[in-house]
């Protein structure tokens, strides 16, 4: 069977016929597998819903408790059968609960990979390589200039910062699920004890996370603090708000962002960034190319991203390699949710 | 070099001046000698090395990654030398030529939380055999781990770091930036591209940022030398016009500085000849202030719309004479002005206004403007645009001090030099005669008839000076008055804001205005300029609600604001002048313009036009001496 036949994409997203479902659908289906809970990835709506408990847990969160009409949760390396395919769950390293689905039908496996990285996460299973046949990769970093380093480094840079500027507040633009936790994570790690402070749109997926017996240490509200006492305290919030009028309750704010994009300084002096830091939770271009080497697929499809860079990367190595045409996956940096005084709750 | 360029990679997105010394001072404690010294002079533009040319750098990325994936990142990144900095591949993993030219992909998990002390160990082992003794000895101790597996490939869990260890294990640890600028200096055209390789594998991205920066000397960073000597000075607690005193005598790495400001050696002495003398700067006066003063207590002067200047001339140990000429921050700016040196043939430190001269005639600001910031001064440019020192303080002269005399000695003593150099280049800045404020206020408003004549132009308003004031650094009250000849207003319309930076990056305060031009097609609005002061701390809020509350369209930092004749804000714009501008497309451009005033009671359709502002220009650019304002 070839694999376009297997899966193949279509405007609500990916469409697996011989299995009767669609990956990630951007529009309702009547059966949707969902590789994590990242709103552009996992959208209310559909009839039935797979997959993991956390994502669906994330899904209930944000959308109330009948976001689908059924859910069936399915854990990392459990396979089942659906229609005339198998379909297995691998961990994806990206945020708490995503997921890379590999589709087998017959002789012919494909994995769709969702959002990875390869880089370790302390608040998340870390990513596996799924050996197969074709491979489905994300290009959000798709080109040689972006390589993430460690994340480590960044978070002592942050800390540094707190000590050089005690009488200043840090404002960390980090997106809500999953950044804001890891970042949070890697302070702890770093050995930051203080209270860590959180904008209230990352209230209630950051308990989430504690929920789940991720540890992130003490953390408050910046609902109802005194502007002095803010100073030489770091905060969590959405990226879209670290520019918003809700930062004048910070004594002379340090503006810090955490993304892959700090990479480019273009793209941190744009978003009027102070201190970027680059700590991402896609994989950057030397994460991708070693992770289709060792999948040792030999078709490779390329979607949301810089498709073309990759694309050529794989063709120079003689792999199959293609764009596809997938639209509705934004880069969850950038498409931020408003946030502000009006959602903050 | 790791460390310098973070340095200066924090500053680059630093808005405050305050955090930015914060930031340097910081550095200058944390970094030894020699490194924190050649740091200060690269921050000051005092170090000299032939720069590389952007084609070498092209060629040596070329040489290492596939043109199309160079061409694809360069297009997204946009500039050269980051570019390159991002994309270089990894020394030592690139062998084999596996790769066909693309940056290398081969996995090595040693990126992540847990790199560190995987790596430390063998890393260690490693440097006890460097492979360049000769630069690697110092660093070794103070960086125990070169960025060595940071950051690349990746880390997937089948295989352990150790695995992946690099074959050849012997990579030197990263250069310090010492060993970057004493290569440079003594380093032969045909070797740099090896050795700029060299230092690119060992370097990580913020490394290969910062180098290929300094070595093609586009550092541009938005620190100024004074700035960067400031923050050096706070390290020892003392007063930067100390250091600038001294600077002059000083050269890279600056130990003996170093020493002093951390309290282990005496004050350098400054053995230059011509050295600077901090510079005496005025006030501006306000109306009120006039209460106080009697007229008597004062002289008055043209106030010349130039550049500050100090030009020192002085004998050295053989007995030649050092001219230097040094801006009002202590810039040496002699390499700009070659053609005034010959003038100052006299030892004495002469304060006064650089002008351009034609015909006798003293020429706009704008035009002297084509002679400031060149690097290259070619004898066209001195030709058309010849030089002049406009004389009006006497600091020095011979081995005297002059500083302590009052100010009408010290007059007396700079008629007597400027009439010994006897040099067309260089005249007096001539008195404005007055007996009452009054009077003095009818000369501001026409320096044409009040004796300024043709040269009115070039008059931005009047100096008062104390008759008894000694020359004294800084801004000392009371000493020294500015009074500044009324600014031209126009009425604006705001057409697009943007936010700020810093303390501001949730006001939308960057405002761009517009005034109505018309043709056939109807009415419509010319930007033509952009101010980001001149309002209150309320104002900035009253505007920031406007925007918010009145935008059209959105491209990411700016906002489209409504500007149509009935709706929208009309901005009251000061500014000093105008000059015709091919960049803008309303053809002129604004100096110095600010927002004077909210003008909430104004209709956009009764804004200024294009046609005020073309008026003002001829009437600026006319012999005229008064520019007359359109309302």
């Amino acid at each position: 069977m070839r694999a376009q036949d297997i899966l193949m994409p279509v405007a609500a997203g990916l469409c697996c016929r011989p299995g009767g479902f669609h990956i990630d659908p951007v529009r309702p289906v009547e059966r949707a597998v969902i590789t994590h809970g990242h709103s552009d990835h996992a959208r209310a709506g559909h009839g039935a819903v797979l997959a993991t408990q956390e994502t669906l847990d994330m899904m209930r969160l944000r959308y109330g408790d009948d976001f689908a009409r059924t859910t069936q949760a399915i854990a990392y390396g459990e396979e089942i059968r659906l229609g005339d395919v198998a379909v297995k769950f691998h961990p994806a390293g990206h945020v708490l609960g995503s997921a890379q689905v590999a589709v087998s039908c017959k002789d012919t496996c494909i994995v769709a990979s969702g959002d990875y990285k390869d880089a370790p996460d302390p608040t998340c299973a870390p990513f596996e390589v799924v050996p197969c046949d074709v491979f489905i990769t994300e290009a959000t970093f798709g080109l040689p200039v972006f390589r993430h380093g460690d994340a480590a480094e960044e978070v002592k840079k942050l800390l540094a910062s707190v000590a050089l500027f005690p009488e200043r507040a840090h404002l960390v633009g980090a997106y809500s699920l999953g950044k804001a936790q890891r970042v949070i994570a890697l302070l702890r790690a770093a050995g930051y004890d203080a209270p860590i402070y959180l904008h209230g749109a990352m209230e209630k997926i950051t308990h989430y996370y504690q929920s789940r017996g991720i540890g992130l240490g003490e953390l408050r509200l910046v609902k109802g603090m005194k502007k002095a006492d803010l100073a030489g305290t770091i905060t969590l919030a959405p990226p879209s708000a670290t520019s918003d009028i809700w930062t004048r309750r910070f004594p002379d704010p340090v503006t810090a962002f955490a993304s892959g994009w700090m990479r480019v300084r273009a793209r941190a002096r744009q978003r009027g960034v102070e201190l970027p830091l680059v700590i991402s939770d896609h994989a950057d271009w030397d994460g991708l190319t070693a992770t289709i080497d060792a999948t040792g697929a030999g078709e490779i499809w390329v979607t949301h991203g810089q498709e073309d860079a990759l694309v050529h990367w794989c063709t120079a190595r003689g792999l199959a390699a293609r764009p596809l045409d997938l639209v509705g996956y934004g880069d969850e940096d950038e498409a931020d949710a408003p946030a502000g005084e009006d959602v903050e709750a | 070099m790791n460390r310098f360029a973070e340095l200066l990679d924090r500053l680059a997105y630093e808005p405050g001046r305050n955090n930015k010394l914060r930031l340097i001072t910081n550095y200058f404690r944390a970094t030894e000698d020699p490194d924190r010294g050649y740091a200060l002079a690269a921050l000051t533009g005092a170090l000299s090395f032939k720069h590389a040319k952007p084609g070498l750098i092209r060629d040596l990325i070329a040489e290492r990654t596939d043109p199309v994936l160079f061409a694809l990142s360069y297009d997204y990144v946009g500039d050269l030398s980051e570019t390159v900095a991002l994309m270089w591949p990894k020394a030592s993993i690139n062998h084999e030529g596996s790769l066909r030219g693309s940056p290398s992909p081969q996995p090595s998990p040693t990126r992540g939380e847990e790199v560190a002390h995987k790596l430390q160990p063998s890393h260690r082992s490693a440097t006890g055999k460097p492979a360049n003794p000769s630069t690697a000895d110092a660093e070794l101790l103070s960086v125990p781990s070169p960025l060595v597996g940071k950051g690349q490939g990746e880390g997937y869990h089948e295989h352990t770091a150790r695995e992946q260890i690099r074959p050849d294990h012997n990579n030197p640890p990263p250069p310090t930036l010492t060993d970057v600028v004493t290569t440079l200096r003594t380093l032969g055209k045909t070797e740099l591209p090896k050795q700029l390789a060299r230092w690119l594998d060992e370097l990580d991205e913020t490394g290969r940022w910062a180098l290929l920066k300094l070595v093609t000397g586009a550092m541009r960073i938005g620190i100024s030398a004074r700035l960067a000597k400031t923050a050096a000075a706070a390290l020892g607690d003392k007063d930067a016009h100390d250091l600038e005193l001294m600077w002059p005598g000083l050269a890279p790495p600056y130990l003996d500085l170093f020493a002093w400001l951390e309290g282990r050696a005496d004050k350098p002495v400054n053995l230059d000849p011509a050295p600077f003398r901090p510079v005496m700067l005025a006030h501006a006066i306000e109306d009120t202030d006039f209460a106080d003063l009697d007229a008597t207590d004062y002289v008055a002067e043209w106030k010349w719309d130039g550049i500050r200047v100090q030009a020192v001339s002085g004998r050295d140990e053989h007995g030649n004479l050092q001219v230097r000429l040094y801006s009002r921050s202590g810039e040496d700016i002699t390499k700009s002005f070659p053609d005034l040196l010959p003038s100052l043939h006299l030892p004495g430190a002469i304060d006064g206004e650089l002008l351009v001269l034609r015909d006798g005639r003293v020429q706009t600001f704008n035009v002297l403007q084509q002679r400031l910031n060149r690097k290259v001064v070619s004898p066209k440019l001195l030709k058309d645009y010849p030089i002049h020192l406009r004389a009006y303080d006497l600091l020095g002269e011979g081995d005297g001090d002059l500083r302590e005399l009052p100010f009408t000695e010290r007059r007396e003593r700079l008629e007597a030099f400027v009439g010994k150099l006897n040099d067309p280049r260089i005249d007096l800045s001539p008195i404005v005669a007055f007996d009452h404020w009054e009077d003095l206020r009818a000369a501001r408003a026409d320096p044409a008839t009040a004796s300024a004549g043709e040269d009115a132009e070039a008059v931005e308003g009047v100096m008062l000076k104390r008759r008894d004031a000694p020359y004294l650094p800084g801004r000392p009250k009371g000493q020294w008055w500015k009074w500044k000849r009324d600014p031209h207003i126009i009425d604006a319309v705001l057409m697009y804001a943007q936010r700020g930076h810093g303390k501001r990056s949730s006001y939308y305060s960057d405002y761009t205005f517009g005034v109505w031009t018309g043709d056939d097609d109807g009415e419509q609005l010319v930007p033509v300029g952009k101010a980001y002061f001149g309002f209150t701390d309320e104002e900035l809020l009253q505007i920031d609600r406007f925007v918010r509350r009145n935008t059209t369209e959105k491209f990411g930092p700016v906002r489209h604001v409504v500007h149509e004749p009935e709706q929208g804000l009309v901005l009251e714009v000061a500014f000093e002048g105008l000059a015709r501008s091919p960049r803008h497309k309303s053809g002129v451009a604004m100096r110095f313009p600010r927002i004077n005033r909210l003008r909430w009671d104004k209709p956009p359709r009764e804004a200024d036009r294009l046609e005020t502002l073309e008026r003002m220009l001829k009437a600026d650019s006319a012999k005229q001496a008064v520019a007359v304002e359109s309302h």
